[in-house]
């Protein structure tokens, strides 16, 4: 490894709701890399998320993280009103980036007229994903990303973690599903 | 900032939200009249105050969707991933929120004083006050909304927040339209309102952040 890492836990615990979920957990990623959480429900595995967003404080240790990262999870934070072309634009146009770019990966062209509280629940998993690629942010969070998508949007969204991950990004993903990339490591949690 | 402040000029503009507290305010002000009845002496007396009152509960209209339902659809987590602050987001939305009912409320003054018969120099004292007071309306609701984010039936709950903490800028806002005081009374309505909203970005942001957890 190169540069200094995208995310990096130290000795990082976490505590919700007075329960343990996890501690002493130490873990690093680097450009190009990939790591897949696994584990039951309520071992965590949102948590290690948000956690790594800077959305929850560690209970104990420090997490370090690059400036700019993007979060897909179950809120989907795009403006019910709009179109999906101007609900991303909303985004891309605060980080920089590029909408087109995010719907064109997840195959949303077609409907990018249409509003978003018309679209059903695996187009909007795939505009959660579209509006982290249209980020460009180096460091993608993504929780249960495969949830609720066909498998051709498992395809898509595989590519576009490869892509990623080849241009020098880091992803690090919640999943029951193995989301076809092929992790740089995996990481179980165990439910306490 | 600008984009933020677009985007919620742009919510209260959808689905016909920014109409509600206009509405509300003009139909008090019609309503008024009938229940205290056509003594012109007794309106210009009354009548400032009534809509003082108006104002205030149309402020309190739009409290619940102010941060609610940015915080249900994870923008504001989605925003302070990007480095931008509550406190930001929180000030953000006040001028946003002021700029979608103040204005608009300055304006549906001008009939609601006609209904009153309220003579042109109250009016403009009553224009003046509401310049003054509708930003510290604004940051209470801003804050109220803020931490009542999260609970179920909010509406109820918000009015017993809001409604105490809003008393001084009843008191002073009406009281710039009585005989006496005028010219303290719009310096107590711009301090209260000034405290107001200086606290409200600080006071709105932790609320957020602490909703989260």
């Amino acid at each position: 490894m190169s540069a200094a890492p995208l995310l990096r836990f130290e000795n990082v615990g976490c505590l919700r709701g007075g329960r343990l979920l996890f501690e002493g957990l130490d873990l690093e990623l680097g450009e190009g890399e990939a790591l897949l959480v696994t584990g039951p429900n309520g071992a965590g595995k949102s948590s290690l998320i948000r956690t790594a967003a800077g959305l929850l404080p560690p209970a104990v240790g420090t997490v370090q993280r690059c400036d700019r990262i993007a979060l897909a999870d179950e809120a989907l934070a795009l403006d019910e009103r709009l179109t999906l072309e101007r609900a991303l634009g909303f985004w891309a146009g605060l980080d920089g980036g590029g909408a087109a770019e995010g719907m064109e990966a997840m195959g949303l062209i077609r409907i990018a007229r249409v509003p978003v509280r018309m679209l059903s629940t695996g187009q909007r998993k795939r505009a959660a994903i579209a509006r982290v690629i249209a980020s460009r942010a180096p460091l993608w969070l993504l929780d249960e990303p495969a949830n609720g998508l066909d498998s051709d949007g498992q395809l898509l969204l595989a590519g576009a973690i490869a892509e990623h991950r080849r241009q020098g990004g880091a992803v690090l993903a919640a999943s029951h599903q193995p989301l076809g990339m092929e992790p740089s490591r995996t990481l179980e949690l165990k439910a306490r | 900032m600008t984009a933020l402040i677009l985007r919620e000029l742009r919510l209260a503009g959808a689905g016909g939200h920014a109409w509600l507290p206009l509405v509300f305010f003009l139909l008090v002000a019609t309503l008024f009249p009938f229940a205290v009845g056509p003594d012109k002496p007794l309106l210009v007396r009354t009548g400032g105050g009534a809509l003082w009152m108006a104002a205030l509960l149309a402020a309190l209209l739009p409290a619940e969707r102010l941060v609610e339902p940015d915080r249900a659809a994870g923008v504001i987590d989605q925003l302070a991933i990007r480095g931008i602050s509550e406190e930001t987001i929180a000030l953000a939305k006040l001028i946003g929120h002021w700029l979608s009912f103040g204005p608009p409320l300055m304006v549906a003054a001008i009939p609601a004083a006609a209904l009153m018969d309220l003579p042109g120099e109250l009016l403009q004292r009553l224009e003046l006050g509401l310049l003054l007071g509708t930003p510290g309306l604004a940051a209470l609701g801003l804050m109220v909304g803020a931490l009542t984010a999260g609970f179920r039936g909010t509406g109820a709950l918000g009015g017993l927040l809001m409604l105490p903490l809003a008393v001084p800028i009843l008191i002073f806002g009406a009281s710039t339209l009585g005989e006496d005081g005028q010219i303290g009374g719009m310096k107590l309505l711009a301090a209260v309102s000034l405290l107001l909203v200086a606290v409200a970005p600080f006071a709105a942001g932790a609320a957020m952040r602490a909703a989260r957890s």
